[in-house]
């Protein structure tokens, strides 16, 4: 039992692709709970993921009208999460805090600052930056330095277990 | 057997009482109790599981009322 004690456990590689809120929700809880279990945790934000880590003042982001539109249709930021079903107007969401709250569930906010006070790792992707028109400073603070697929892949490669959200 | 820090997670849910503990015993120098009080039933699995892995001892499990009590001793 010494042995395995005095091991580190095997690290998480989490890709955090999804924007929905069911998914951001799982995402933060795995991130949150890994780096509980003294699991060294790196999350890979991309794609739709990458707006739930825009700073939560930052309303319209992107340099061109395309970008500005896809953030006006879907506002950015943890707090504006949609769910993929049944989401009407926020009606959803509402009710799955409301839930939450009863049931004594942090909520995907709380979630994620108490990962990153654990030493969570949130890099971002650097394609999906220049994709959607996001500069590091329209992201949250702390994350680490953008990269792309290789960097994520070489966590996998050494020995993190990866998980696709 | 006395704790050295108590952490309060009656009321919370999967997984704030392991992240509570988690942070709790980062203050704790090798060899001192953490005490940590739920009303998770899923907790119980999961404060072994969480005990298995990081390698702290899992010490005491008793339940009262609804109420789980866990005594760790950190590795």
């Amino acid at each position: 039992m010494t042995t395995e004690a005095e091991a580190t456990p095997r690290g998480l590689a989490i890709i955090c692709y999804s924007g929905e809120l069911e998914k951001t929700w799982a995402a933060m809880i795995l991130a949150s709970t890994a780096a509980a279990m003294g699991m060294p945790t790196k999350v890979f934000v991309t794609f739709w993921g990458l707006q739930t880590f825009v700073k939560p003042e930052k309303r319209v982001t992107g340099k061109n009208w395309m970008q500005k539109m896809l953030s006006i249709m879907s506002r950015p930021g943890i707090a504006h999460r949609k769910l993929s079903k049944m989401n009407f107007l926020g009606m959803g969401p509402w009710m799955m805090f409301q839930l939450a709250k009863q049931y004594g569930v942090s909520k995907p906010a709380e979630l994620l600052e108490a990962a990153a006070a654990m030493g969570v790792e949130f890099v971002p992707c650097q394609m999906t930056m220049d994709m959607f028109g996001l500069t590091r400073e329209d992201l949250i603070d702390g994350m680490g330095e953008p990269v792309g697929a290789a960097t994520y892949l070489s966590y996998v490669a050494e020995g993190s277990a990866p998980i696709f959200i | 057997m006395a704790a050295d820090v108590q952490v309060d997670a009656k009321g919370l849910n999967c997984p704030m009482p392991i992240v509570k503990t988690a942070q709790a015993i980062k203050g704790l120098t090798s060899g001192q109790l953490l005490e940590v009080l739920a009303t998770d039933p899923g907790s119980v699995k999961d404060f072994a599981a969480w005990a298995k892995t990081t390698g702290n001892e899992l010490v005491e499990q008793t339940v009262d009322g609804g109420v789980y009590r866990f005594v760790m001793r950190k590795k």
